[in-house]
C-alpha cells in the first residue's frame, strides 16, 4: 500500500466511508464545505444517506435521527454552524448517541473570517450546549491525522455513546498531503438500543428527558462515570524530544506543525525545546502535561486563540510551573521564527529557580 | 385501506400500563380532561393497529404537553428537540425506508420555533406522517401566545388579547405547506364533536397509509381543545375548537395528490466492502491495495520550501498540486497548503509546497527557498520574505530595476507571452514550473511530465502544459546566469552570497 495525495476536506469523507459511516447531513460553510460536497457526491455510490439540510440546526438534528436509527452519521461545519448546532450537541450527548462532527475552524467572533482559527475550543471543549455533558474532541494536524483519527472518533463515539468532535483549524482541511487510508470495514451491525421500526427494537427509547430528579441525577451520574472513564483510557498525545527537554510548547492542528519546526529551530541555537501535541483535546492529556513538569522549567502555549487552549494546560500544571502564552488570530498561522522569538524571550529563562517538585 | 370501524376498548398500541411515566398514576396519562392530545393519541393508536405496522412505526415526539408520548405508544419512540421533530424524522426515514415515522408535534413547535424544520421537511417530500397539534396556545409552558393563538383571544403573553397590529395573525400552517410542490397530503381537521373525531381518525388513518403505501409528505393538522389554559370545562372547550376556531382553520382537505404520487426510489443496494477503494478512488491508497505512492529516504537532507503565487486564475494553486504530486512520485515527503481567507487579499492567490527527505514538520512556509511570482503584486508581497541566496523567478520581460533585496538568485521568465506563443496564456503556470525545474533541479523533468500526463486528462491540454513545461526549462536557462542554475548552485546547501536558508 501507498499514500494518496489528498485534499484533508476530501480524505476526511473517505475515511469516514471505510469506517462504515453511512449518513451525513449537512449545510455549507467555508472552510468546511468541500466535505459536505464530497459527502453528496460518494455516500449515495456507497448505499448512504446524503441530505443538504436547511441549517446546521436541522443536520445535528438529522444526526440525532440517523444515529438513533442505528447508523454511523457525521456532519461537518465551522464555527458560525457549530455555535447553531449547540443545542443538538446536549441532546446527543443526553440521549447518548455517538455521532461525529467535524469542526474546521474559522476566525470570529460573529462572521468573523474564514481563515483559519482556533477559537471554537471552548465551545467544542468546553461544552457550549446546556448540562453536564463533554464532547470527546480529537486534534488532528495532517491530513494523514485527519484520515486517522475520523476513523477513531468513529470508534469512539460507539464506545462512549457520545458525540466525538474532530476540530481542526481550517487549514489542516484546505492542505494536501499523502495520506494511507485503512482497509473498509464492514457496516457495523445496528447497536441493541437503536430504533429500526422492527419488532426487535419496538420497545427502544431514545429520550433525554428525566423529570424525576433522582432519575435525572443517576442519569447525569452515569455519564459523569463515562467521562471519568474516558480520562482514565482515552488522552492521546504526540510527544517530540520531550525527554530532556527544558521547555514544551504545547499547540495542536496547524500550529502544533509549526512548534515541530520550531522546536528544532530553538534546539539549532541551543535551547532544549520539545512539543507536546495533544491529540485529544478532551480527554485531555493531563498526566502528562503533570509528568512534564517533573523535568521541565517552562511551558509555552501557543494557539490561534486568545488563550483558551492554555487553560487546561494551566489546569493541568497546577502552578507547578510557569506558562507563556503566544497567539496569532484573524486567519494568520503562526510562523516558526516568531515562535523562535518567543521561545527565546519568554521561555529559555523562565522558571530557572523553580524546585522540580517532588510530588510530580 | 380497511374501513373504519369504531374500536371499543384498548387497541394494542395504547400501553396498558404507563410504566414509563415517572410520577402519577401509571393508570392514566398526564393529559388534563378533556384534552385532545389524550384523543388524538388514541384514533393514532388506532390508526396503527388498523394498519398492522406497530412493529413498524417510529414516533417522534418533540418538546410540548406531548413530549411523554412514549409513554402511551407501543412503537419504537423517540424524543427529540422543541421543533426539531422533522429533522430527526428526516434521518430515521432515510436511513430505515421500511420504518413508519411519525412526527406529532404541538403548534408552538411546529409552527414556531420549528418553522424551518417543518417546511424543508415537506418541501423534500420526505416519506413521513406529521400530527400537527392546533391547539392555539402553549399548552406545556402554561399558556403564552402560540402563532395559532385566535385574533383577540387572550394569553400570558397577550394579556389584552392577540391584536395583529402588534401580534400578526394566526398562521395557517395548511395552507402554508398547501404552498410547496412535494405534500401529497395536506387536511385539517377538529376534535369538536364525534362528528369531526370520526373525520379526524379517518384522515389520520389515511395521512399514515400513505406512507405505508411509499407517497411522500403527509401532514394533518388537528383542532385540539386544551381547557386546562383556554380556563374552559372540557365540554366548552369542545364546543369552542367545533364551532370557533374553524372559522379561522377551515377543516378540510387541501391537497391530495396520493393517486399521482411517485414513491421515492429506493436507496441502491449497497456495494461490497471490497469494492470501496475503488469507488473511492482510493485504489493503491488503502491497506491491502497495492499500487500508490509514499515519501521515502531518497533525498536524505532535502528541504525545498516553495511559494507560488499569482491572480487567481492564473494557476498557482495547480502549479503547486503538480510539483506535489511529482515530488511524491520523486519519493519526497510533501506538503500542499493553498492560502484561502485573509491571504487572498486583492484578488491574488498563492500556495505553499514543501518537498522534503524527512517528514514536513510545517506545511506552511514563512522562509522560502524560491519564490514563483506569476504578477508584480505577489512579487512584491512576498519579497520581504526571501534572504539572500533565495530564488526568486518572476513572470516579465525584464525583472524590475529597483527595490530588489541584494543577493536574490533573480530571473524573469516571460511565461504569459510565452504560453500565449504556444496557444494559451493559461498555461503560463506550467512555463513557470519548467523553469523552476531548471534552475533548482529538485526534480527530474520526466518524473513531473509523467505526472502532468496522469493528472491532465484533456489531450490538448496536456499537450500545451508539456510543451509549456519544456519552453519554460529552456526560458529558466537564458534568464539565469550560469551560476544560478541547479548544475552548479543546488538550492538546500548554503548558497552564495548569503547565509544558507534558515528553517521555514
Ligand atoms: C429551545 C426551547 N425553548 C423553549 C422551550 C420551552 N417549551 C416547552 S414546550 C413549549 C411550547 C409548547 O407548545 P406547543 O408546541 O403548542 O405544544 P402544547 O404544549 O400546546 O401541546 C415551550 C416554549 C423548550 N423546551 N426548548
Ligand atoms: S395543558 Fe392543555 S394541551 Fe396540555 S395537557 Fe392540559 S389540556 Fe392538554
Amino acid at each position: 500500500m501507498g499514500a494518496q495525495l489528498i485534499k484533508g476536506n476530501e480524505a476526511v469523507v473517505k475515511a469516514a466511508l471505510l469506517a462504515g459511516c453511512r449518513g451525513f447531513y449537512g449545510y455549507p460553510i467555508t472552510p468546511a464545505s468541500e466535505i459536505t460536497e464530497s459527502a453528496a457526491r460518494y455516500l449515495p455510490l456507497v448505499g448512504g444517506v446524503f441530505v443538504q439540510a436547511e441549517s446546521e440546526v436541522a443536520a445535528i438534528n438529522m444526526l440525532y435521527g440517523g444515529a438513533a436509527a442505528g447508523v454511523r452519521v457525521m456532519t461537518a461545519s465551522s464555527g458560525p454552524g457549530i455555535s447553531l448546532m449547540q443545542e443538538g450537541f446536549s441532546y446527543l450527548a443526553g440521549a447518548e448517541l455517538p455521532c461525529v462532527v467535524v469542526d474546521m475552524m474559522r476566525g470570529g467572533p460573529g462572521l468573523g473570517s474564514i481563515g483559519p482559527e482556533q477559537a471554537d475550543y471552548f465551545q467544542i471543549v468546553k461544552g457550549g450546549g446546556h448540562g453536564s455533558y463533554r464532547n470527546l474532541v480529537l486534534a488532528p494536524a495532517s491530513v494523514q491525522e485527519l484520515v486517522d483519527l475520523t476513523v477513531l472518533a468513529f470508534d469512539l463515539a460507539d464506545r462512549y455513546r457520545n458525540p466525538v468532535v474532530v476540530l481542526a483549524d481550517g487549514s489542516v482541511g484546505q492542505m494536501m498531503e499523502p495520506a494511507a487510508f485503512p482497509a473498509p470495514r464492514p457496516v457495523p451491525e445496528p447497536p441493541p438500543w437503536a430504533i429500526l421500526g422492527t419488532a426487535a427494537t419496538r420497545t427502544n427509547l431514545v429520550n433525554s428527558i428525566h423529570l424525576d430528579p433522582d432519575r435525572l441525577e443517576r442519569h447525569v451520574r452515569t455519564l459523569e462515570a463515562k467521562y471519568r472513564r474516558a480520562e482514565q483510557r482515552e488522552p492521546r498525545w504526540d510527544g517530540w524530544r520531550t525527554e530532556d527537554a527544558e521547555v514544551v510548547l504545547v499547540g495542536y492542528g496547524m500550529a502544533g506543525r509549526v512548534l515541530r519546526a520550531a522546536v528544532e529551530a530553538a534546539r539549532r541555537r541551543g535551547i532544549r525545546a520539545g512539543l507536546l501535541r495533544p491529540l485529544t483535546l478532551y480527554p485531555f492529556p493531563t498526566a502528562e502535561i503533570r509528568r512534564l513538569a517533573a523535568t521541565v522549567r517552562a511551558f509555552g502555549v501557543v494557539e490561534m486563540s486568545t488563550g483558551q487552549l492554555i487553560e487546561d494546560v494551566r489546569l493541568a500544571l497546577e502552578g507547578r510551573r510557569p506558562v507563556e502564552l503566544h497567539t496569532r488570530l484573524g486567519g494568520n498561522i503562526p510562523t516558526t521564527e516568531e515562535v523562535l522569538d518567543f521561545v527565546a524571550e519568554k521561555l529559555a529563562g523562565a522558571g530557572a529557580g523553580l524546585e522540580v517538585p517532588a510530588h510530580a | 385501506m380497511p374501513d373504519l370501524a369504531v374500536v371499543h376498548g384498548r387497541s394494542p398500541s395504547f400501553y396498558a400500563v404507563f410504566d414509563r411515566k415517572e410520577d402519577g398514576d401509571p393508570g392514566q396519562t398526564h393529559y388534563c380532561p378533556g384534552c385532545g392530545h389524550g384523543i388524538l393519541t388514541k384514533l393514532l393508536a388506532e390508526a396503527i393497529d388498523a394498519l398492522g405496522i406497530q412493529d413498524r412505526t417510529v414516533l417522534v415526539s418533540p418538546v410540548g404537553c406531548s413530549v411523554f408520548g412514549y409513554e402511551y405508544l407501543d412503537v419504537g419512540n423517540i424524543q427529540a428537540a422543541h421543533g426539531r421533530a422533522p429533522a430527526v424524522a428526516t434521518a430515521v426515514k432515510r436511513s430505515r425506508p421500511d420504518s413508519i415515522v411519525i412526527s406529532y408535534q404541538g403548534d408552538g413547535d411546529l409552527a414556531a420555533i420549528g418553522t424551518a424544520e417543518i417546511i424543508h421537511a415537506a418541501n423534500r417530500g420526505e416519506a413521513i406522517t406529521v400530527i400537527f397539534v392546533n391547539n392555539a396556545i402553549y399548552g406545556m409552558t402554561g399558556g403564552q401566545m402560540a402563532p395559532t393563538t385566535l385574533v383577540g383571544e387572550r394569553s400570558t403573553t397577550t394579556p389584552w388579547g392577540r391584536d395583529p397590529t402588534v401580534h400578526g395573525y394566526p398562521i395557517r400552517v395548511c395552507e402554508l405547506l398547501a404552498t410547496l410542490e412535494a405534500p401529497v397530503h395536506i387536511e385539517r381537521v377538529g376534535l369538536g364533536s364525534n362528528r369531526q373525531i370520526m373525520a379526524a381518525a379517518r384522515a389520520v388513518r389515511r395521512a399514515i397509509d400513505n406512507q405505508v403505501r411509499g407517497l411522500g409528505f403527509s401532514v394533518v393538522e388537528v383542532l385540539s381543545p386544551c381547557p386546562t389554559i383556554w380556563g374552559l370545562d372540557p365540554v366548552e372547550a369542545q364546543t369552542f375548537v367545533r364551532d370557533t376556531m374553524p372559522r379561522t382553520f377551515p377543516l378540510g382537505i387541501l391537497r391530495d395528490r396520493t393517486a399521482t404520487a411517485v414513491p421515492r426510489p429506493p436507496l441502491p443496494s449497497p456495494p461490497d466492502p471490497a469494492e470501496l477503494p475503488g469507488i473511492l478512488g482510493l485504489d493503491g491508497a488503502t491497506a491491502g491495495t497495492t499500487g500508490g505512492r509514499a515519501g521515502g529516504p531518497r533525498h536524505a537532507g532535502a528541504d525545498h520550501r516553495i511559494v507560488a503565487a499569482g491572480f487567481g486564475g492564473q494557476g498557482v494553486q495547480v502549479l503547486g498540486e503538480v510539483l506535489a504530486e511529482a515530488g511524491l512520485s520523486a519519493g519526497y515527503h510533501v506538503a500542499w497548503l493553498p492560502s484561502y481567507g485573509p491571504q487572498m487579499r486583492s484578488g491574488t492567490s498563492n500556495c505553499h509546497v514543501r518537498l522534503c527527505g524527512g517528514a514536513v514538520d510545517s506545511p506552511l512556509v514563512s522562509r522560502p527557498t524560491a519564490l514563483v511570482a506569476l504578477n508584480q503584486p505577489s512579487l512584491r508581497a512576498f519579497l520581504p520574505r526571501m534572504e539572500p541566496g533565495t530564488l526568486v523567478l518572476f513572470n516579465a520581460d525584464a525583472v524590475p530595476p529597483d527595490g530588489l533585496p541584494r543577493g536574490l538568485r533573480i530571473g524573469a521568465v516571460p511565461a504569459t507571452a510565452i504560453a500565449d506563443r504556444l496557444g494559451s496564456p493559461r498555461a503560463a503556470n506550467m512555463v513557470m514550473l519548467g523553469a523552476l525545474l531548471e534552475a533548482t533541479g529538485m526534480l527530474a523533468p520526466g518524473v513531473v511530465e509523467a505526472t502532468l500526463q496522469r493528472m491532465v486528462t484533456d489531450p490538448a491540454w496536456r499537450d500545451l502544459d508539456l510543451a509549456a513545461l519544456r519552453a519554460g526549462q529552456r526560458a529558466a536557462r537564458r534568464a539565469l546566469p550560469a551560476t544560478c542554475l541547479h548544475r552548479t548552485a543546488i538550492l538546500g546547501a548554503p548558497g552564495p552570497p548569503g547565509p544558507g536558508p534558515r528553517p521555514s
